[in-house]
């Protein structure tokens, strides 16, 4: 049966009812990202996509609140006419798992953490979500944080939901910070760089003062499948930085990055919009010919090393890419391996630490292989006991990120 | 304030204790004389005093492990320290309680450029971090008053703040990773040198938690580079209100200061007293913007910052001529707090956050709480996110005066709250406003975090009597009491 309450206290009763009869439950909003984690089998659905609707939006206080099913689409609008925005830049993935796009929800975004190209200068979902209101797997409301940036009173227990896929509680009103948009976006571009010396030129610019909102790095292998035309038509792999901001301080920071490594195409606003959404959606990846799907995030300097160890042990048929300056590598692996590669992938981070996650596979590969980094003995106990002081009887979709629980 | 009734057995075994801390830490790593134990009897909330049973210095995470399993054995209480700089009682001792001082693990264990971050122990001061990271153009943002003598595993436990983090985040959005102990001395590493660590963020869970969780025994923290150029500027008003508008509007024309302070009448007053900042002193409201970023940018923003303070009836605009004066201007607000110390035998610091639009409201309001109680305040402002720090001038020596300036903070914070606000924007809750988190928080939103401090500490040994006005055993917050039974809600919309 799928439940579809509109309002918390409706949350609350059939959360009760699960807990009592021990029945579990998968917490949905939009599904968009349903085929994202192990697969989770449960005769009943959780559903919040009927609690809609932004509660509260002040932009002079840099805040918005919005019931937890509210599209993001139509938070995205309304900050439009102000000039503000999502600053953690949340990509949408349901093209990239086979769902419609533009369908997620606000909670969906926070309950995967999601993160932008604009992570590496404004951080991630987790960095702006300031306040929840949710229902815990024994079937109780609580509240955790508010509605202003600067709040130390007591723990913050925002940061373990987001991230929590749905485990630990169902979320039913969040408030994130927002802030302005930048008046002025150009995105420099440079040519025919293989990985290590891209990934160098990366760093340099993101050590230096020139403040860049997006440090990415496309393979020829990758460049080729964009479908933004200068992208695609470059012939070679693409380097491209992002500036963001007031236009006098973007052209003088355009200036300084074209005096330290030479002349680079510079494209504008619009162009810009299309590439960076690409690289924040997984564009490269959408289609069919890719089935399986890996995210890495991983020491920002060490990015070509670990996608060269991937390549060394799966052969050169491994098409990834690079944001977050290295820190982040998308990476495509042929659906013919058992383990979906895991084991060659993981490999390659035992050395200098990071996480993998499997964020596409098929349902049978998600089932047997661990979809989310595995973690140390005593990280995993204790994870499973936050887990259980949340959610004691493992009703909030069981399964979804751990085996058992 | 009232803490947990001391456990007179652990009390009778302390010449045992002593001597089984000085075999895991040996040389001269436990304090056990009572003259020396003085030294540690508060943090920087100094109304609070308790000469602790006995204090560990271990020098190594593997005694931070030994010393929390031996406690944890035993069933002893467990009070983390880092500098003791706390402003809400967060170090504490307790009678009864292990004092575990992590300031002898004091290095810097790897600057890792291409990176962006440091690896540190607990230790190394805010400051530390910066100094080691400057000759290269780095630094680490954030950058509480205290940081020449915080620490950073104290930065972790009470998520620090300071007056950059509008627009540099607190420590929450600065630590990419940490080396923690748990009560029964299990070693856990939470995130790395990458951006988000995977799992639970157990780690965001960890910051701001108080000394309550586990101890922290090593720091991945991010480091950025330096703007290229940074420029304060000094705006006067002659209403706190003008002042507020001024901060709306700034936030609306999409500007995020690197920092945005202000103060009132009387702090402006005795910082100039103190320091000579070159604050005007004709005006009742004193914003500090200070603008970063390259040049070009620096430039435009400096001019769109003053066009808005003209447009709301600025009396003055000062911008700083050079790195020394955009220091002084500096200097005049960190030391805001000293400065209030001068003119008043004692004072008392909150720290509540409020809904930025609701400045000169809540002003008001003080003001007129202020006249009613007979003790004057001082206000110096974290305007751009709304953290309030009113200073209650007090003398401790006039019977009752402390009672009364609790009282008034108490009230100030609950102000705080009924306004859409917080108790406390970076302060911690600690001992000091312990017993206020239930004007905050409903009984079920307690239990749940209670619930999150038994799955780390189940017989509640860190740091007890802090964060949680009543203690539960885990015990009972873990039973349930289920209703089984048939589906019932005939209204919800269901397929």
């Amino acid at each position: 049966m799928i439940f579809r309450p509109t309002d918390e206290a409706q949350v609350v009763e059939v959360v009760t009812w699960a807990c009592g009869d021990g029945v579990p439950l998968e917490v949905v909003g939009a599904g968009s990202k349903r085929a994202l984690g192990r697969p989770v089998s449960c005769d009943h659905v959780l559903d919040l996509a009927a609690l809609t609707g932004v509660t509260l939006y002040e932009p002079a206080e840099l805040v918005l609140s919005a019931r937890a099913g509210t599209p993001v689409v139509e938070i995205e609008a309304q900050l439009e006419q102000h000039q503000q925005l999502l600053a953690f830049e949340p990509g949408d993935w349901g093209p990239l798992l086979g769902a419609p796009a533009g369908a997620q929800t606000i909670g969906g975004v926070i309950a995967c953490n999601l993160a932008g190209p604009r992570r590496v200068a404004a951080g991630a979902a987790r960095d702006h979500f300031l306040g929840v209101r949710a229902v815990n797997g024994r079937g109780e409301a609580f509240k955790s944080g508010g509605r202003v940036v600067k709040n130390v009173t007591g723990y913050e227990l925002c940061k373990p939901l987001a991230g929590s896929y749905g485990t630990l509680a169902a979320m039913t009103s969040v408030t994130v910070k927002v802030l302005p948009a930048p008046q002025q976006t150009l995105t420099l571009a440079w040519f025919g760089l293989a990985d290590v010396a891209a990934l160098r030129r990366l760093t340099t610019a993101l050590n230096s003062p020139v403040e860049i909102s997006g440090a990415a790095h496309l393979p020829a292998s990758i460049a080729v499948r964009s479908s933004v035309a200068p992208v695609a038509a470059a012939g070679g792999a693409v380097t491209l930085v992002r500036l963001e901001g007031f236009a006098p301080s973007v052209a003088h920071r355009a200036d300084t990055l074209s005096a330290l490594f030479g002349g680079a195409q510079r494209w504008d606003r619009a162009l810009s919009r299309t590439l960076w959404a690409e690289i924040r959606d997984v564009g490269v990846f959408c289609g069919d010919s890719t089935p399986t799907v890996w995210r890495l995030s991983v020491p920002p300097a060490a990015g070509a090393t670990v996608v060269g160890a991937v390549v060394a042990r799966l052969g050169a048929d491994v098409p990834a890419y690079y944001d977050w300056g290295g820190g982040l590598i998308w990476l495509a692996v042929p659906g013919t391996l058992a383990d979906a590669g895991a084991a060659a992938v993981r490999a390659a981070l035992t050395e200098c630490g990071g996480h993998a996650t499997l964020i596409r596979a098929p349902e049978p590969i998600r089932a047997t292989v661990d979809v989310f980094q595995p973690q140390a003995p005593a990280l995993a106990a204790l994870a499973g006991r936050v887990k259980d002081s949340f959610d004691p009887r493992h009703i909030l979709n069981p399964g979804r990120m751990v085996p058992g629980w | 304030m009232e803490m947990p009734k001391p456990d007179a057995a652990i009390i009778q075994r302390r010449s045992e204790i002593v001597n089984a801390l000085a075999a895991i830490v040996p040389g001269n790593g436990v304090i056990a004389g009572s003259d020396a134990l003085r030294v540690f009897e508060s943090d920087g909330l100094t109304a609070y005093r308790q000469v602790p049973l006995v204090a560990v210095l271990p020098s190594t995470t593997e005694q931070v492990s030994q010393v929390l399993r031996y406690c944890h054995e035993i069933g002893a209480k467990v009070v983390p320290r880092g500098a003791g700089t706390s402003l809400s009682g967060g170090a504490l001792p307790l009678a009864d309680g292990v004092l575990l001082v992590l300031s002898r693990l004091n290095r810097i264990l790897d600057v890792d450029w291409d990176n962006r971050c440091v690896v540190a122990q607990p230790g190394v001061t805010n400051l530390g971090i910066t100094a080691a990271v400057a000759h290269r153009g780095f630094y680490y943002a954030p950058d509480p008053s205290s940081q020449i003598a915080c620490t950073v595993g104290g930065n972790i436990a009470e998520n620090s703040g300071g007056v950059h983090c509008l627009k540099y985040g607190l420590t929450t959005n600065n630590v990419l990773g940490i080396e923690m102990v748990l009560i029964d001395g299990s070693v856990v590493r939470l995130g790395g040198r990458h951006l988000d660590s995977e799992g639970y963020d157990l780690l965001g869970l960890m910051t701001g938690s108080e000394g309550l969780l586990g101890v922290v025994t090593e720091v991945t923290l991010r480091i950025l580079p330096r703007p290229a150029t940074a420029r304060a500027l000094l705006i006067g008003f002659s209403s706190n209100e003008a002042g507020g508008d001024c901060v709306g509007a700034i936030i609306a024309a999409g500007i995020i200061p690197g920092g945005m302070e202000m103060m009132d009448r009387l702090a402006i007053a005795a910082a100039e007293d103190f320091i000579q900042a070159g604050y005007p002193l004709d005006v009742e409201s004193l914003l500090i913007v200070e603008l970063d970023g390259c040049a070009a940018e620096v430039d435009h923003l400096a001019a769109m910052v003053e066009g808005i303070a003209r447009a709301k009836g600025a009396v003055s605009v000062r911008a700083s001529a050079s790195e020394e004066e955009r220091l002084r201007f500096w200097a005049g607000r960190k030391a805001a707090f000293p400065a209030v110390g001068r003119i008043s035998p004692d004072y008392y610091c909150m720290d509540g956050t409020i809904p930025r639009g609701q400045l000169p409201y809540v002003l008001s309001r003080m003001a007129a709480m202020s006249r009613a109680c007979g003790l004057r305040v001082a206000n110096v402002f974290h305007a751009g996110d709304g953290n309030l720090h009113p200073l209650i001038l007090y003398d401790a020596n006039e019977p009752g005066a402390l009672t009364a300036a609790e009282a008034f903070g108490a009230d100030i914070l609950k102000l705080c709250v009924d306004v859409g606000g917080v108790l406390t924007g970076e302060h911690g809750v600690g001992v000091e406003k312990r017993d206020l988190m239930t004007y905050q928080f409903a009984a079920l939103d307690l239990v749940q975090q209670q619930r999150v401090k038994c799955a780390f500490d189940p017989q509640g040994l860190l740091n007890p009597g802090k964060m949680f006005p009543e203690l539960h055993r885990c015990a009972e917050l873990g039973q349930f009491h289920v209703r089984a039974g048939q589906i019932r809600f005939p209204d919800i919309p269901r397929f």
